[in-house]
């Protein structure tokens, strides 16, 4: 017994987590310009995405994204996940450069990305079973049931992801990204398809999970509350095109941090100030350079 | 009273069914005696009993020429089930093959729509005529004809798998053989499966034909025996048996179908 409580003690706080650099990083989608495109007018201009992002994320630190839509945050995340390359400039996970996606990254999807053919231990046993191939079976088993245990689903192993609400379905997918044991843990608006209630109840569970994980984790947010609540820094994205950092914020307050009395915290609402601003500013840019072109 | 029909749709069409059904048969019945078909035309009684006797007594043997309609049925099913599951053994991997990849998507393609169109019986007498075994060419018409509709889905099925799933498996860094077992596979398994039910129904369809021109037992070895012996009431049992077998096929497709979803749209 004592041994199976230090075993997870191990498995909750001994993980590993790391430093996130991005230098340099550009996004450029090139228009069509080919011969018969311009004869025929459908010739279309550069699209430059993001230009020039120069970011450091220490280890053991939440860092939110934040910006209008558009603005390119997904791309970001999805250039350091290596699922696209950036045009320019380089990811740096712990001194080594990012060429292709890998598992020292886990991903938290918007969409969630659930394989609705697997189970909800299925699903967390094929990123494992991926992942450790030469762990014996009994141990891959155990591990799921673990990360199950504390995304709180024990009881719904055996449901398939059309069987679970929302909220529960994003559960599946944070277990799914942490049971790998991923260096660094990269959200893309995990809660944005939920309701309010439970997208609430499901920063709580992050703020819960992160205070036993303490992996680097950079999460993609369109909410200023879930920003305050979850980070250590905010990163405030211009709107795009050509999106680049405009201001980057620390968040000091103390942890373990609790909804209901982050807002009495000292500075808490001129930081909150501060970002609607900002992305009132940048939103109402948007929209307007959207009037100019109609 | 009409708020009540409304309310129990299923009743309704079922009632509305009993009634077409009925009539038609009345139809039948007084074509018959007022000698408006041909004489051969039997009633829909006769019919009827004649349907009875052969399916109350589907597996006797009396010699290589008579035997009972089960054994016949059973005998078309093998040809049937075997030469429709050879396509599936090629068309499976192909469909995979041609959905990953463009090129060769495009390579296979002009195979693909010239052989799709050809009649089951423009491949008989090829298939008589390279195999020499009417079995054999039977199984070769079948396998043939039957799995474009499964190498077709296939290759859609896998080409729209959704990009997220796939992410996925790069983001965990899985092999590409993992990627299609695992994910690829599964994911287009709603589309293979609708695949496989349309190819299944044209094995259906085609098994028939074949039967009647190669002569081996069978129900369509069957029909056109009952029709030598001018037997028109054993003809329209025989008809109904295949008809039967046929929605059979697809119902069990149909619930294949469903079970391979998991709640995704079929």
């Amino acid at each position: 017994m004592i041994t199976t409580e230090k075993n997870s003690q191990d498995l909750l706080q001994g993980t590993k987590s790391a430093h996130l650099s991005l230098q340099h990083i550009s996004m450029v989608y090139r228009g069509k310009r080919g011969l018969l495109d311009q004869v025929t007018r459908r010739a279309t201009k550069d699209y430059v995405a993001l230009s020039d992002i120069n970011l450091d994320i220490e280890p053991n630190t939440f860092v939110t994204i934040i910006g209008p839509s558009g603005c390119g945050k997904s791309t970001l995340l999805n250039v350091i996940a290596g699922l696209v390359q950036p045009t320019t400039g380089k990811v740096i996970l712990n001194n080594q450069e990012v060429t292709g996606p890998g598992p020292d990254r886990g991903i938290v999807f918007q969409n969630y990305s659930l394989m609705p053919w697997m189970t909800v231990l299925g699903n967390i046993l094929f990123a494992i079973e991926t992942v450790f191939p030469q762990m014996p079976k009994p141990q891959r088993l155990s591990l799921a049931h673990e990360y199950i245990e504390l995304v709180g689903l024990r009881g719904a192993e055996k449901k398939h992801p059309h069987e679970l609400s929302g909220g529960m379905k994003q559960r599946v997918g944070i277990a799914r990204a942490l049971a790998i044991d991923p260096q660094i843990l990269l959200m893309d608006e995990p809660f944005g398809a939920l309701d309010a209630l439970t997208r609430g109840y499901l920063q709580d569970e992050v703020e819960r999970i992160w205070e036993q994980k303490r992996k680097t984790v950079v999460l993609i947010t369109h909410s200023i509350e879930e920003a305050l609540l979850l980070s250590d820094k905010i990163i405030m994205m211009t709107k795009g095109p050509a999106a680049k950092i405009d201001e980057i914020l620390d968040v000091p307050f103390p942890r373990p941090r609790h909804r209901d009395t982050l807002d009495q915290q000292a500075g808490y609402h001129d930081l909150k100030a501060l970002m609607e601003d900002h992305l009132t500013r940048e939103t109402r840019e948007v929209e307007e350079s959207r009037n100019r072109k109609t | 009273m009409l708020k009540f029909w409304e309310q129990n749709r299923n009743l309704t069409a079922f009632v509305l069914f009993i009634l077409s059904f009925i009539t038609l048969v009345s139809l039948w019945e007084w074509g018959v005696q007022a000698k408006i078909f041909s004489e051969l035309m039997p009633s829909p009684l006769d019919t009827g009993k004649e349907f009875w006797r052969w399916v109350s007594d589907p597996f006797y043997d009396n010699g290589p020429n008579d035997k009972g309609i089960g054994w016949l049925l059973l005998f078309s099913l093998r040809r049937v089930i075997t030469g429709f599951l050879i396509g599936v053994v090629i068309a499976i991997p192909v469909g995979v093959l041609v959905g990953l990849s463009e090129v060769a998507s495009k390579a296979i393609d002009p195979y693909i729509q010239v052989l799709k169109p050809v009649s089951p019986l423009a491949w008989l007498p090829l298939g008589l005529g390279l195999l020499k075994d009417s079995e054999a060419t039977a199984l070769f018409v079948i396998t043939i004809t039957s799995l474009w509709p499964t190498l077709l889905n296939t290759k859609f099925g896998v080409s729209t798998v959704d990009k997220s799933y796939l992410d996925v498996t790069r983001s965990l860094g899985a092999s590409p053989w993992r990627t299609i077992t695992m994910v690829i596979l599964p994911a287009a398994a709603p589309s293979i499966v609708a695949g496989m039910r349309i190819g299944i129904g044209i094995a259906w369809l085609v098994i028939v034909a074949a039967e009647i021109i190669i002569g081996n037992l069978g129900m369509g070895y069957f029909v056109w025996n009952e029709w030598n012996n001018l037997s028109i009431t054993s003809l329209i049992s025989g008809i109904i048996v295949i008809g039967v077998v046929g929605f059979l096929f697809d119902r069990i497709f149909g619930l294949l179908q469903s079970w391979v979803s998991y709640g995704r749209q079929v």
